[in-house]
């Protein structure tokens, strides 16, 4: 009897924790849980180049090269944004400014499925592979 | 019956977890390289915008749409809706349902999406590289999503870029 019981409490608790896990409306939305400027750190890079087109450009072939189809593309605003599937949906936008007067800044947000990415390790991934592409450094931006 | 109730609730609540996003979603593959060639073919052209004319008058062929396109950067993307039935998965699927009872979701419609990328090429930049790329979202008779993909069969490619060798002759002919 007294196992039934504490099998019960621990249906109440983990029940507990599923209805606490759950975010609300705003918070979905707003990524309110996120920090803004930590999110810029790891989703930020910057270049030692003021050619946007060819920036642009290198972007777009890079995230071919990793198997995105580009959805949409403004060479007046700066940003390009993608979906790859492979079994996933991954969806980066991708979007570019200058930075003082010889760099650019290159800034990549990606939502796997139907959640954000916040982890710093796949955004490092992608910013060694624009290098590549680039034949420039990714520079770390404080 | 408790016991198969807290599995089944720790199942959920792992479910609920951030899903992973597989680290090698971002990073360049051996195979990058190999993709790049199928999908790529050079033209003997400095006129990148008669490329892509070519290219959404070939998209326009194939029955495709024009959802989006830059000039400045060379890229259009082209989508349509198709029918997805598959006969054997029908086949497949009276059987099931024959042997067992239960009625199996087959595949019904998709939307297919091309999109083409140009960019002058070479040192004397006098080629125009065009890479193309497919991708296609299948959904079920439930309207459930049953497959994501890239399309990467050779074939594919080789008739496509027969299709727009043609398309850039007849542009050249202005026909």
């Amino acid at each position: 009897m007294t196992t039934r019981r504490n099998v019960f409490y621990w249906v109440v608790l983990l029940a507990v924790f599923l209805i606490c896990g759950c975010a609300t409306t705003q918070e979905r939305l707003l990524d309110s849980d996120t920090s803004q400027v930590q999110l810029r750190s790891i989703q930020t890079r910057a270049f030692d180049t003021t050619d946007r087109e060819k920036t642009l450009r290198t972007v777009m072939a890079t995230l071919q090269d990793l198997g995105f189809v580009i959805d949409q593309a403004d060479a007046t605003l700066g940003t390009v944004t993608a979906t790859k599937l492979n079994r996933y949906a991954l969806r980066v936008t991708v979007s570019i400014r200058p930075r003082g007067e010889t760099q650019t800044l290159v800034r990549v947000n990606c939502q796997y499925e139907d959640k954000p990415v916040t982890d710093p390790v796949p955004y490092q991934r992608f910013f060694t592979s624009l290098e590549k592409g680039m034949f420039l450094a990714a520079q770390q931006v404080d | 019956m408790l016991k198969k109730t807290i599995t089944v609730l720790l199942l959920i609540a792992l479910a609920g977890c951030q899903p992973a996003i597989p680290p090698e979603a971002l990073e360049l593959s051996p195979q990058t390289l190999e993709m790049r060639q199928m999908q790529t073919r050079y033209f003997d052209t400095k006129d990148e915008a008669m490329v892509l004319s070519a290219s959404a008058a070939l998209l326009q062929d194939m029955g495709f749409n024009i959802d989006e396109s830059e000039t400045k950067l060379g890229y259009i993307l082209g989508t349509k809706d198709r029918d997805a039935t598959d006969a054997g998965q029908i086949v497949g699927a009276v059987l099931v349902a024959a042997l067992t009872g239960t009625v199996m979701p087959v595949d019904k419609s998709q939307k297919m999406r091309a999109c083409i990328v140009t960019h002058p090429y070479g040192e004397q930049k006098d080629k125009i590289a065009v890479r193309v790329t497919f991708q296609r979202i299948v959904w079920n008779t439930q309207n459930q999503v049953s497959t994501k993909e890239c399309l990467a069969q050779p074939e594919i490619y080789q008739e496509f870029f027969s299709k727009l060798s043609k398309s850039l002759f007849l542009e050249a002919q202005n026909i």
